[in-house]
């Protein structure tokens, strides 16, 4: 299992290495100019000089060695650093966003938490909705419950979260004014008031973003379920005289949570993808946000960064499920 | 009495005959058909019969409310003229989700048909040709690992301009969503497709047309597809429901068609910033593409059972 794990971290490395190719070959072909908002006053000479400054002189075969080694070398120096205090990036060139001169991780350190938090709580919502649905589902399989609940994952599947979210904006927040129909990220928590009103301003894009997970999670946990339900060591449990409890939560649960976690896992990447939109439609300043304001203000290395870091956590969180399959599953043997 | 007999011996039965007819054992995928059927209708002759210009600004008629809005409120500004109300410009909405939706239909099944032609090819090469099946999949698996929604974004943006140029501002747009939304969502029907032809290459009729000289052209095309038809066709119906909500995605982001040209994502990115006043105007679009992606979904539902052989005729 170590050996197997070594081998696909290894195997990964080549898989990154392309996909960075990709995604920084596709930026390369852009026509947009990031100086096209300049105004048009400045010489054409102290154009050009502002063009290398920006680090736009060099040929591709120069820039993209020179973005692996900020971005793997010099990045999680300054990180270190700045965790213990150790020189070891010695001020050497970061990774700057052509919009705000900044470094691109210190934007992205500052977005990371408000995607993280909706991100996050919505996908651990999405799957604590989902599993029992899909538990009761598969045990009462055709029951009005089980016809409900693959009609609401079908809904799921069907609606989009940009229908959705304005949906539940129109009805929760225009109609009945419940619920801020805008995400107010400057608001701190401090008292009970403020909790609740954080509360109140998380439910809506949670919600939105759960529903995709549940829709998904459900399905799967269902399906799951009824492969071992009509296993024979069910059969055997049942008549031991276990009660109907035990062999549904303990021996059928236990082992149809296996493929169940897997999927979750694979989830997590393209929950992500939605909250792009999501984000968009509530006003969210996080990650995905940022993406779209750099994409509109061709920021190249912010648009490369943040894609590549996705890219990331989709190749480990494939890796992360492969594992977790194989640990769970004494029957799955990868040597 | 040989005669009786005889007669009472059923028609042989088609294929299709018995797909048919399961498929309507399945209440939501008949449901689904129709309204499928309905939808393309609305969009396609439905403006023969509804003659009015969806571009055509009438600012005397603006912030039309639909027809129902009568019921609740007398006063509500409502004409028979517009049944679904008009905008802030005085355009119908019904002309618009009508326009809107022919686009959004197409590049629904255009970006579809794509995909499944490049999941298809891309399958049946791994499956049947041993040489090619590492080097492809290892493709396949790469292309999974990439962030398609950003890269989808990333590629609107950048191609647009020379597309544009090339091919005119709607032709150039529509191309470049369609090969977009295509070439980002054909692995999983080349994975499938790939599982099933390498599984029925080791059946014996592949072996007997093998052993008859059949060359490798004619055994894909005349033995294979034909076998690996309905994990395609299940696997278009998804195709169909991903690329008309990506294609939305697109325009909801401001990164679909031109401003003026209306698809069921535009009008409905268009119609964000007013839904306080008019929530009609979300609901419309809103309701046309999920419903329409809901009917798809079932559709390819009732056609998984359908085509599956130990589910049909229980």
């Amino acid at each position: 299992m170590l050996i197997y794990t070594i081998r696909r971290l290894l195997i990964s490395i080549p898989t990154l290495l392309f996909i960075a190719f990709v995604i920084f070959m596709l930026l390369e072909l852009a026509p947009g100019d990031p100086m096209a908002q300049m105004p048009l006053t400045i010489p054409p000479e102290v154009k050009e000089k502002m063009r290398l400054a920006l680090g736009l002189g060099e040929p591709w075969y120069v820039r993209f060695p020179l973005w692996l080694n900020q971005f793997f070398i010099v990045e999680p120096q300054y990180w270190i650093d700045s965790k213990f205090g150790t020189n070891f990036a010695d001020g050497a060139q970061r990774i700057i966003s052509f919009q705000s001169r900044s470094p691109v991780f210190d934007t992205i350190a500052q977005r990371m938490p408000q995607t993280l938090w909706v991100v996050g709580m919505s996908y651990v919502v999405g799957v604590l909705i989902a599993l029992p649905i899909g538990i009761i589902s598969a045990y009462r399989q055709y029951s009005v419950f089980d016809q409900a609940g693959t009609f609401v994952s079908m809904i799921g599947f069907s609606v989009p979260p940009f229908f959705s979210g304005v949906l539940l904006i129109v009805i929760f927040s225009v109609q009945l004014k419940w619920l801020p129909s805008i995400y107010d990220t400057t608001h701190v928590v401090t008292n009970w008031d403020s909790f609740v009103f954080q509360l109140r301003q998380m439910i809506m894009p949670v919600m939105v973003l759960a529903l995709q997970t549940t829709a998904q999670v459900s399905r799967y946990m269902r399906a799951s379920m009824l492969d071992n339900l009509t296993q024979d060591y069910v059969r055997t449990a049942r008549a031991k005289g276990m009660s109907e409890t035990t062999v549904v939560l303990k021996h059928v649960l236990r082992n149809s949570m296996i493929p169940v976690v897997t999927v979750i896992a694979l989830g997590i990447p393209s929950i992500f993808g939605g909250a792009i939109i999501t984000e968009q439609i509530f006003k969210v300043n996080g990650l995905g946000q940022l993406l779209i304001i750099a994409l509109q203000g061709n920021d190249i290395p912010m648009v490369m960064t943040i894609t590549f870091l996705l890219a990331v956590l989709i190749v480990m969180m494939n890796l992360i499920a492969d594992v977790l399959y194989g640990i769970l599953d004494p029957r799955i043997r990868y040597d | 009495m040989t005669d009786t007999t005889m007669t009472a011996v059923e028609k042989p039965r088609n294929q299709w005959l018995d797909v048919w007819a399961q498929f309507r054992t399945h209440k939501g995928a008949v449901a689904g058909l129709l309204f499928l059927v309905f939808i393309t209708l609305f969009v396609t002759v439905g403006p023969v019969i509804w003659d009015v210009d969806p571009g055509k600004l009438n600012i005397r008629n603006k912030d039309v409310r639909p027809i129902y809005m009568a019921i609740f409120d007398s006063n509500a500004k409502v004409s028979w003229g517009s049944p679904m109300g008009t905008d802030n410009l005085g355009r119908d909405i019904m002309a618009n989700i009508m326009a809107g939706g022919r686009v959004s239909l197409a590049v629904g099944w255009t970006a579809m048909v794509l995909a499944v032609f490049i999941g298809t090819l891309i399958g049946v090469l791994a499956g049947y040709f041993k040489r090619l099946d590492g080097l492809l999949m290892r493709f396949t698996d790469l292309v999974l690992a990439l962030p398609l929604l950003p890269l989808l974004l990333v590629m609107m943006l950048l191609f647009r301009d020379p597309l544009r140029a090339a091919f005119g501002p709607e032709n150039g747009i529509f191309i470049l969503i369609v090969t977009g939304i295509g070439i980002t969502s054909w692995m999983q029907t080349a994975r499938i497709v790939r599982g099933d032809v390498m599984a029925l290459k080791e059946r014996e009729f592949v072996l007997a047309a093998r052993s008859i000289g059949t060359p490798a052209r004619r055994m894909i095309t005349r033995h294979l597809l034909p076998n690996v038809m309905s994990p395609i066709m299940v696997s278009a119906t998804l195709g169909l429901a991903t690329a008309i909500i990506t294609e939305s995605a697109l325009s909801f982001l401001g990164l679909g068609f031109p401003s003026d040209f209306p698809t069921w994502g535009k009008i409905l990115f268009d119609s964000v910033d007013r839904m306080t006043s008019f929530p009609e105007r979300v609901i419309w679009p809103g309701l046309a593409i999920s419903l329409t992606v809901l009917a798809v979904n079932y559709i390819g539902d009732g056609l998984r059972d359908a085509l599956d052989p130990r589910i049909r005729g229980q």
